[in-house]
């Protein structure tokens, strides 16, 4: 299923295992992500989803195998790589405007005054909300924005750095309905007119389900990769839960039934994880 | 009136009002990042310890070692501050114990010293006619460190400290720059304290930065603000204190307040007026409640 490729993607594990302290997250993970490719991570709270974006971001070493991107080892800080982090409302008063958020992702990282090429970074920062259609509010304070706006400026601001790769760690959390379509949306028409490889971390599958091309479901140290159809099977499912899990369509939508049942180890695992990128 | 202009060609009043522009421009320049990292507190408990650390100099030293003693109080205390990060709840409860330790040390080594009273109260309400050359030396090396990493680090900085966890991804050091700028705000809280006394470096430091953040969004505009309002502070603070004979601080204290009270009028009319203008597809956020509640019930998330 994971077999590895000959045409070199974007994103390329090998071998890749990752533990934390005594527990190993997942091993001898085989993944190729190829441009434009839109790749769905699935998976309850602990499985290490979030940390594989650290992976990928460069945060965090691999405790084996190889990760490639770009063909190179993730660099922190990289342009190449855009990142969507979880929508969380930002404080009413962050004294910021959309357009900083934004250029922030462009440069915020840069040492030195940046008091060169201001023009042109106008224009990326400008282009970037352009993309997202947040114009609008480009110029008020982004506390006293909406979540599906503030989401929408996090989107301009991952994609201002124009990336070649976008990793989004549950972007859709506490987004209504339709403000989730808004965002995947925008992301898939990202990855159709720039040839964007997308990791999408999400608890859903199902705001995605149109757009994704391969899912990674992780539970508790085992995964499987492959088409929404080829992994959504309840035979699946119970394999990587291990308690019954029946996996039912119903009208386009993929309906998951047990797996809460499941004896997940959960560690707090993703909290502490979290605190590791942020250190609020 | 004519005092005061009297006063303003005396030699120790000009080096008061320059010490109080470089001052009052650290203060500016770093005010809005300690606004928007929410330090207030931590500035406060950084002015007791460099109190305390002048008080003790002042005792085992003598007079001219107050500069350096509450340097080093105020930055030492500020690595510990700095080293909590961004962690709130810890942080503050960690401030409020050590805050109240450096005070009450501060205390102590103020009722064993026997010298000029004049010497002990500076240090808590400031004595800014004290300023001798020495201390515009250092306050002038201070100034220039401060002005240097700020233009070096500025960016990172401003991103670690308003958009935390983004920062991290796109690899800036966090923790290291959180230390950095504890540094900082420990050598600007020491010249403060020195100038308007531990008890009133709030004013300074979060005062002018706090009323900027009413009316404007913009980090740029944000900073220039806050610098224009600490100088109007300070050097409006001194001048008025001269013919009176009083202590500057009450009034650098009370000009910032008037400052901060306009901005907060200002910026509340301006988000009342905007909130008006944006308050009319009112039908969408209906729907979109409701679809939220459908998404609930049809989630296909394994819920506990």
């Amino acid at each position: 299923m994971s077999a590895a490729q000959t045409r070199q993607g974007t994103v390329s594990l090998s071998g890749a295992e990752l533990r934390r302290g005594p527990r190993t997250l997942w091993s001898g993970l085989d993944l190729d992500i190829h441009p434009g490719e839109f790749v769905a991570v699935l998976g309850p709270n602990g499985s290490g989803k979030t940390t594989l974006l650290q992976v990928l971001l460069g945060l965090l070493p691999l405790s084996a195998g190889e990760v490639r991107v770009h063909g190179e080892e993730p660099a922190r800080g990289s342009s190449a790589v855009g990142y969507i982090p979880q929508q969380r409302a930002l404080d009413p008063l962050t004294p910021l405007r959309g357009r900083d958020l934004v250029g922030l992702g462009l440069d915020g990282h840069r040492w030195g005054p940046g008091l060169r090429g201001r023009a042109a970074r106008r224009r990326q920062v400008h282009a970037a909300l352009a993309q997202v259609d947040a114009l609008d509010y480009a110029d008020a304070p982004v506390g006293s924005l909406s979540g599906g706006e503030q989401q929408r400026l996090r989107v301009a601001q991952a994609l201002v750095g124009d990336p070649s790769l976008l990793l989004a760690d549950e972007p859709l959390l506490s987004l209504d309905l339709a403000r989730q379509r808004e965002v995947v949306d925008l992301v898939d028409r990202r990855r159709r007119t720039h040839d964007t490889a997308v990791v999408f971390v999400t608890h859903e599958l199902n705001p995605v389900l149109p757009v994704v091309d391969r899912i990674l479901y992780l539970v508790d140290g085992r995964f499987r990769i492959g088409t929404p159809d080829e992994v959504m099977t309840s035979e699946n499912l119970t394999e990587l839960y291990r308690t019954d899990v029946e996996v039912v369509r119903v009208r386009g939508r993929i309906l998951v039934v047990g797996a809460e049942d499941a004896p997940v180890h959960h560690h707090e695992e993703p909290a502490a994880g979290r605190q590791e990128v942020g250190a609020r | 009136m004519s005092t005061t202009l009297e006063l303003l060609d005396v030699g120790f009043v000009r080096q008061a009002l320059l010490a109080g522009a470089v001052l009052a421009l650290l203060a500016g320049l770093l005010g809005p990042l300690v606004v928007g990292r929410g330090m207030a507190f931590a500035v406060h408990g950084t002015a007791e310890l460099s109190f305390a650390g002048g008080a003790g100099a002042l005792l085992l030293f003598g007079a001219g070692a107050v500069g350096w003693g509450a340097l080093v109080g105020a930055v030492l205390v500020a690595l510990v501050f700095g080293a909590l990060g961004l962690a709130a709840h810890e942080r503050d409860s960690v401030i409020g114990v050590l805050l109240s330790f450096g005070l009450g040390l501060g205390v102590l080594f103020q009722s064993l010293y026997t010298g000029r009273s004049a010497n002990k109260f500076g240090l808590l309400v400031g004595q800014i006619v004290g300023v001798d050359t020495g201390d515009l030396v250092s306050l002038a090396v201070t100034g220039v460190v401060v002005v240097g990493v700020l233009g070096v680090a500025y960016r990172p900085l401003l991103f670690a400290s308003l958009d935390p966890t983004m920062a991290a991804a796109r690899g800036v050091p966090v923790r290291a720059l959180s230390i950095a700028f504890a540094v900082l705000l420990g050598a600007t809280t020491a010249l403060g304290v020195q100038i308007v006394g531990a008890l009133l470096v709030l004013s300074l430091l979060i005062t002018p930065a706090a009323a900027a953040a009413r009316v404007t969004a913009s980090p740029l505009v944000a900073t220039v603000l806050a610098v224009v309002f600490a100088e109007v502070a300070v050097l409006g603070g001194i001048v008025l204190s001269l013919a009176p004979g009083l202590p500057i601080s009450p009034f650098v204290a009370g000009i910032a307040f008037v400052t901060y009270l306009i901005c907060r009028v200002v910026g509340s009319l301006r988000t009342r007026r905007r909130a008006s203008r944006t308050r009319v597809p009112a039908s969408s956020t209906a729907t979109s409640t409701s679809s939220q509640s459908t998404l609930a019930s049809q989630s296909p998330r394994p819920r506990s």
